[in-house]
């Protein structure tokens, strides 16, 4: 039947849920342009108002990290504690700083 | 709505054979991080059939999405009022929605769009058999809701929590939306239970006579007779039985047909004071694996009817992406 290069191209679907959050990845769908993308976007992923706002980008144009690499790259913020305020004890009286 | 509990169908295979020391290695860390109630996500490595079996499971479930749009359009343009009209094209529209959920979910396994739709038309991928059934009346809507989307949420809820990740999440919006597809088909049953002429409530209960067979049969063979199941649950895809799940909606549904009145079609169904749920009969195997097997009432119907949605919007398929890649080219030139 049909050969995967007649297949629309795969784009990753963002919606803002609401002014002032951030937008978020909610899911893909496949569109033959950008413009089909976001209607579709608005369709698939807002039926009922779960957004204010889509963004959509091809699949492909997205550079990730190697899951392979996971610990490599981000294990050596684990015994960094004294990035987070808890580290920091400090005295009863002044400790809602 | 659901694909049932088909990954029971004798293709799984035991464990796959080990080749390298690596591989052996990276099966440990697979099965370690599942013990763990760890979610794998598309890129991680996972072994070949666990990969196999839930590309067949999700491509099957989104599969029944879109064949189940099927049945209950049929009732779109003679919806009794407008309400009732803009509920059911909702519903449909959620279906198609859930379908393209499943879809790019099973995609994250290295399989294309197409070639899952390629083994749906030419009948190697299987769908939910509940959609080889007719939708005779009216009633038959409401029924879908109430008893098929109702046996559906029993057995989709518990894969919100699927090993998989892509899946599970896309299980999460759709349980999400499901519930209302079962309340308006109740709610759609008890205003003619309630306020109907008794040729109406008569319709009522034949739909429910209909439909109440198949939806036990919605939840797979019993679990005797599941050889595979033990390795779905080993793997985290499936997380409770057949069996199990089918009783837990036997006693749901038999205390809201109390509420609708009316009845199920099987003298063997009585509260059992001792077990504290209500037992049942025995269900016709024969006529699961028949409808399975492509001998249901309307199987080949709805294979026609998506084949021929498919071939006919092969020029709009086309057509955009052609306008698509000459837009790209003026932009560039």
């Amino acid at each position: 039947m049909s050969d995967t290069n007649s297949e629309w191209p795969l784009w990753e679907v963002f919606v803002r849920s609401k002014a002032g959050l951030d937008h978020k990845h909610c899911g893909s769908l496949h569109a033959a342009d950008a413009r089909m993308a976001v209607q579709m976007a608005r369709d698939v992923y807002t039926r009922r108002q779960e957004g204010s706002s889509v963004w959509v980008v091809r699949s492909d144009q997205i550079i990730a990290s190697d899951p392979g690499d996971k610990d490599m790259y981000f294990d050596p913020a684990e015994d960094k504690v004294y990035r987070h305020p808890t580290f920091y004890k400090l005295p009863d009286s002044v400790d809602h700083m | 709505m659901y694909t049932q509990a088909m990954d029971t169908l004798r293709e799984e295979g035991g464990q796959p054979v080990l080749r390298t020391a690596e591989e052996a290695a990276l099966q440990q860390r697979f099965d370690q991080r599942i013990d763990a109630g760890d979610f794998i996500e598309a890129k991680d490595w996972m072994p070949e059939n666990y990969r196999k079996t839930l590309l067949r499971q999700i491509s099957q479930h989104a599969h029944s999405e879109i064949v189940g749009m099927l049945p209950e359009g049929n009732w779109i343009t003679r919806a009794p009022t407008l309400k009732r009209k803009a509920i059911l094209l909702a519903k449909v529209q959620d279906e198609g929605g859930h379908g393209l959920y499943l879809y790019a979910a099973a995609e994250t396994l290295g399989t294309s769009r197409d070639q899952m739709l390629d083994a749906l038309h030419t009948g190697k991928a299987k769908y939910s058999s509940i959609f080889n059934y007719p939708t005779l009346t009216w009633a038959d809507v409401g029924a879908i809701g109430w008893l098929v989307d109702g046996a559906a949420i029993m057995n989709q809820v518990p894969i919100c929590r699927c090993s998989y990740a892509p899946y599970a999440r896309a299980m999460v919006r759709i349980c999400r939306e499901e519930s209302f597809h079962q309340r308006q088909g109740y709610d759609s049953l008890l205003v003619m239970m309630k306020n109907g002429t008794e040729a109406q409530k008569a319709m009522v209960q034949d739909a429910v006579n209909r439909w109440w067979w198949p939806c036990l049969m919605m939840f797979g063979p019993p679990d005797d007779q599941s050889p595979n199941s033990a390795q779905g649950m080993r793997w985290g895809i499936k997380r409770v039985s057949n069996d199990t799940l089918r009783q837990k909606f036997v006693d749901a549904a038999a205390q809201q047909a109390a509420v609708l009145g009316v009845t199920f079609p099987d003298p063997d169904l009585r509260w059992n004071e001792e077990s504290q749920h209500w037992d049942y009969g025995a269900i016709d195997w024969s006529e699961f694996w028949r409808v399975v097997g492509g001998d249901g009432p309307c199987n080949r119907e709805r294979l026609a009817d998506r084949v021929q949605a498919w071939e006919e919007g092969e020029w709009v398929r086309e057509a955009a992406l052609a306008h698509a890649r000459k837009s790209e080219l003026k932009e560039a030139a």
